[in-house]
């Protein structure tokens, strides 16, 4: 099992590598460079040339491609184009926002979602089983943003109780900035639980038709003991893989909501520099959202490896 | 065979969902015929409340809301079908090619994917677009191409297997190209569950280009899709107003119309069809 988990960590590190590569790539293919794009058509051919030696654009692509690398890993992310400062300062306390407010979501959202895939596993077809169904259906089909403003609406407009704008300043105690991130963190909840929820219940459900569950009903057991104590034991790894890709997928659908709420993060940063191609910061977020993407798709994984006995015999 | 006629039987739903999706096909064929009043007039004050005159009431800056989004669905439909039939026709050739090709082309294109899908699309088509800017084609072919890699990998799954059936093997011994044997051997069984795949992938780029629109990346002003109309109406909440949920709502029912049919098909064609032997 322990070759098989290293293995899988390795294989992480190689396709984050590969990425950073094609992240990299991706900014290189603009036709002209960066330096003429910032500095537009009327630029002098001096003053290109001086700015591109100032970015670097003079050096051939794989060392560019090294530094830009070597620099990352060091923290360094480059200078924006638009303000001249670190992208490191402008990223940084952005970033500790959205993992703020990414955690807390994800502190409602995985109790949350396994608590009603259970309930509607043991329930089945009942009225919290339905409930759930319904409201997954509406949650995979309406928009990320429209789920916002919809709790918006009810919450901010009519009801008053709570600000329909994230907005952190650094004055704030942590009572106030959960109230102030208590929307978008059920707005991003709303986005991923119904997958988790739906997923848990199925993979019980699936798992009620084995041999071994009949003998803990013959045995005089209730549905609830064993489902709790038989069942749910062999679906852990499932549920684990469905809850990772699901946090991976809050990481992203964060950029939506923290659009829709003004949240001071990352998802912002990166929209507002993608706007004003400022392609250093674009850079920088891409490869943080990829990073977290990434790792999180390994970890789940590993410990569906590690969760799952029948995987680690068989793993290669 | 006769079974065959009945196989097709309209459910309620799926029914409820045809015929919203040829509603919404229908307005946007003969968007000029049934706006009320020209969409980039401004006619009224902005943000008026629903009335006889403006149905869904007037936009940001006076605009009524009805005929903007009647026309808002000409590109709203379009630009998501033609993105994901770019989707589909990378993603199936591609699949196809590399299920029947040496392990070299399917080694080289399934890592490449495996990579293309490591990053989040989202944040993968905000970088091509900070590089290229936004336009129309742009947007087709940032969204068909990142989503073929989803295609690819069904695609390639489903004609591995059937690559490794005797009729496939036949017409290989028969000595047919690989192009044939992608299109007449491959491609009709491999239909049924692309086609339900395609209405999936439709609404998934369909809500995924309002996203790009409503975060200001997406369509372009002074052209609106229903994402750009969600964004430009959007201050209308914190008055209480209702006016960004009319392009909103018009989105989701299109998604779950979709969903609706997708659904009808996928219950007819996981039936057991008789003729196998385990089950």
């Amino acid at each position: 099992m322990f070759k098989a988990i290293v293995s899988r960590l390795a294989l992480g590190m190689v396709t984050l590598l590969a990425v950073t590569m094609l992240i990299f790539a991706a900014t290189e293919v603009l036709p002209g460079d960066v330096a003429t794009a910032v500095l537009g058509q009327g630029a002098t051919q001096a003053t290109v040339a001086q700015y591109r030696k100032q970015l670097g654009l003079d050096q051939p692509a794989p060392i560019r491609y090294w530094r830009w690398l070597s620099g990352t890993l060091h923290g360094n992310f480059g200078t924006s184009m638009t303000n001249q400062l670190p992208v490191a300062q402008e990223v940084a306390p952005r970033l500790r926002n959205t993992l703020f407010l990414a955690a807390f979501s994800a502190l409602i959202a995985v109790p949350l979602s396994i608590a009603l895939g259970l309930l509607s596993a043991i329930h089945e077809n009942g009225l919290i089983d339905r409930g759930t169904n319904v409201l997954a259906v509406f949650a995979i089909s309406f928009p990320d943003f429209f789920i916002a403003y919809i709790l918006i609406y009810i919450f901010s407009s009519r009801l008053g109780l709570f600000p329909s704008l994230a907005t952190l300043s650094s004055g704030m105690s942590l009572a106030q900035r959960i109230h102030h991130i208590i929307l978008p963190a059920v707005a991003l909840t709303a986005l991923v639980t119904a997958h988790m929820m739906r997923t848990t219940r199925n993979t019980i459900l699936s798992e009620m038709s084995k041999p071994y569950i009949e003998t803990a009903f013959l045995k005089g057991f209730g549905r609830i003991r064993v489902i709790v104590r038989h069942a749910l034991p062999n679906v852990w790894a499932p549920i684990i893989t469905v809850v990772a890709l699901n946090l991976a997928y809050l990481v992203v659908g964060v950029v939506v909501i923290e659009v829709v709420f003004v949240y001071p993060g990352i998802g912002q940063l990166m929209v507002d520099a993608v706007s004003k191609r400022d392609l250093p910061v674009v850079q920088a977020c891409g490869l943080i959202f990829s990073a977290v993407f990434v790792s999180l798709n390994t970890l789940s994984d590993m410990l569906a490896l590690y969760a799952n006995p029948r995987l680690r015999r068989g793993a290669r | 065979m006769t079974r065959s006629k009945h196989k097709y039987r309209l459910t309620p739903s799926a029914a409820l969902g045809f015929g919203i999706i040829a509603i919404y096909l229908l307005v946007a064929l003969f968007a000029p015929w049934l706006t009320p009043h020209d969409p980039l007039a401004s006619l009224g004050g902005a943000w008026q409340a629903p009335s006889r005159a403006f149905p869904m009431g007037t936009d940001s800056v006076g605009r009524d809301m009805l005929s903007r989004i009647i026309f808002g669905a000409r590109l709203t439909l379009g630009l998501s079908l033609a993105s994901t039939v770019l989707s589909f026709v990378t993603g199936i050739s591609t699949g196809f090619l590399a299920a029947v090709s040496n392990r070299w082309v399917d080694g080289a294109l399934s890592r490449w994917v495996d990579i293309m899908l490591s990053i989040p699309q989202l944040i993968f088509a905000l970088i091509i677009i900070s590089v290229f800017g936004s336009s129309t084609a742009v947007l087709i072919t940032t969204v068909g191409l990142l989503d073929s890699t989803k295609v690819f990998r069904l695609a390639r799954s489903l004609a591995k297997d059937i690559a490794a059936m005797e009729f496939v093997e036949v017409a290989r011994l028969r000595g047919e190209g690989l192009w044939w044997i992608m299109r007449r051997e491959i491609l009709p069984i491999a239909s049924p569950p692309l086609i339900s795949e395609f209405g999936l992938r439709y609404c998934f780029n369909f809500l995924f280009i309002a996203g790009l629109s409503f975060l200001g990346l997406g369509v372009q002003p002074p052209l609106a899709d229903w994402g750009g109309m969600v964004r430009s109406n959007a201050g209308a909440i914190s008055f209480g107003l209702a006016a960004p949920f009319f392009p909103a709502l018009a989105l989701a029912l299109m998604t779950i119309a979709v969903n609706l049919v997708v659904d009808w098909f996928l219950a007819i064609h996981a039936r057991p069809s008789g003729a196998s032997a385990e089950m």
